[in-house]
């Protein structure tokens, strides 16, 4: 299985890139929202504060540099995902169960 | 619209037939509603078409900023003013989520910025008209924001998952936009006579320009037969513009404003209205450069950009410094 991990991007003056998690509301996870230049974690947060949640979208903030995130790549989909979908017995629709048993 | 004239490979339209396996397997993913993901593999002139729209989406925004930062300081009523702000903020806020997204095809933040301020890289022809009174600012929010709405909706449909998501966000943002325009008009509209006159002037001078940010017919054009094959236009600029007519014309209604076209009638027979087309020779003049605020908007960007050099600059060594801080302490 490969996996990639981008380079972190040379040194051209540029900010580096940060990706954005904000948790919607309490009891939730965190979710992508997208990304940002700052020049540090601190003021990645500040700026993530700023840009993507000015409606009450939050109540958390996570960012990381975007080359620190290691991803499945697109090619592999087949061998990664492909296996479960034989395993139907892993959804619990695969088990019929009589209506006279009741509530299960 | 706030990509205006965007040329495709300029070869046509391919059939299913005529591709090769690899091509073939991503139209079909698109003509199937899929999404196309950054890594994804995707034709070049797929990437370099939505490098090219969505940079000059996000260029829009930005410089769509100071025509109404115009009248930030200017506002009636401390309310006005926090409002406009806000508007203004948001404008800031789509540019930045339409950078972030063009930058997954592979170009960078200062690359785009570079075209845009060569000239290399367009933005909407809309910005480049002045906004000489506290109506212009009604008109703006009501006619401009209502015009980027029509295009801006549909394409959280488009085929490339980042830009989709980035509308998502814009759309949802936006319908505050128009409403406080179209409210800035209706207090106007019912104000004093002078009021009245100014909302009148307003939608005279914006409603041409508004029609001209759908861009010319494009029934014909091979690049959008190629952009809507790939799912990052999806209709034509005919289509969208009659839409806002249609649309528009009731709320000027509303306001007791006149539409400026004498030949403005409803078409009962096509269930719309027939309009006078902008004039599109003026349309192409600006796109050109010569519209009445390109010099002054594109020196506004560059004075940002020199400006805020030393504070980028001074940041970033700040950040190096108390990194290496933190790693000589551990
Ligand atoms: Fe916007
Ligand atoms: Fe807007």
């Amino acid at each position: 299985m490969s996996s990639s991990t981008p380079e972190a991007p040379s040194r051209s003056g540029e900010w580096p890139l940060w990706e954005v998690f904000v948790r919607g509301q309490h009891g939730l996870s965190h979710r992508h929202v997208g990304s940002l230049h700052a020049p540090d974690a601190e003021k990645a947060i500040l700026n993530a504060r700023d840009v993507y949640t000015r409606r009450n979208e939050g109540v958390s903030i996570w960012v990381v540099e975007a080359h620190r995130i290691a991803a499945s790549a697109p090619d592999d989909k087949g061998p990664m995902y492909e296996p479960s979908n034989s395993k139907v017995y892993r959804h619990p629709t695969f088990f019929d169960i009589p209506d006279d048993v009741r509530a299960m | 619209m706030y990509a205006q004239m965007i040329k495709s490979t300029g070869q046509g339209v391919k059939t299913l037939d005529e591709m090769e396996p690899q091509e073939r397997a991503f139209q079909e993913r698109i003509d199937a509603g899929g999404k196309i993901e950054p890594k994804d593999w995707m034709p070049e002139g797929y990437r370099k078409n939505l490098i090219r729209q969505m940079g000059q989406h996000a260029h829009s925004e930005i410089v769509g900023q100071l025509p109404e930062a115009n009248w930030i300081t200017r506002a009636p009523t401390l309310e006005r003013k926090a409002i406009l702000l806000a508007k203004v903020q948001d404008e800031a806020g789509h540019g930045l989520y339409l950078y972030c997204a063009a930058e997954t095809l592979g170009i960078t933040r200062d690359e785009m910025t570079e075209q845009l301020l060569s000239g290399k890289a367009k933005y909407s022809s809309i910005f480049n008209y002045p906004t000489l009174t506290w109506a212009d600012m009604g008109a703006v929010g009501w006619l401009v924001d209502g015009a980027a709405i029509m295009n801006q909706v549909p394409l959280q449909r488009t085929s490339y998952g980042p830009y989709a998501r980035a509308m998502v966000r814009i759309c949802k943002e936006e319908s505050f936009h128009q409403r406080q325009g179209y409210d800035i008009m209706m207090k106007m509209a019912k104000g004093t006579a002078a009021q009245k006159r100014m909302a009148q002037d307003a939608l005279n001078r914006f409603w041409y320009p508004s029609l001209m940010m759908f861009g010319p017919s494009d029934a014909e054009s091979i690049h959008s037969a190629q952009s809507m094959a790939w799912k990052i236009k999806m209709n034509t600029n005919d289509e969208l513009r009659q839409k806002f007519v249609d649309q528009t014309v009731p709320q000027a209604e509303y306001l007791g404003l006149t539409v400026p076209d004498a030949d403005l009638t409803w078409n009962e027979e096509k269930g719309g209205y027939d309009f006078s087309q902008p004039d599109w020779a003026e349309f192409f003049d600006v796109l050109k450069g010569n519209g009445p605020c390109n010099t002054e908007r594109l020196a506004a960007r560059q004075k940002a950009w020199d400006d805020g050099a030393w504070v980028r600059d001074a940041m970033m060594a700040h950040a190096e410094k108390r990194a290496a801080q933190k790693v000589a302490a551990e």
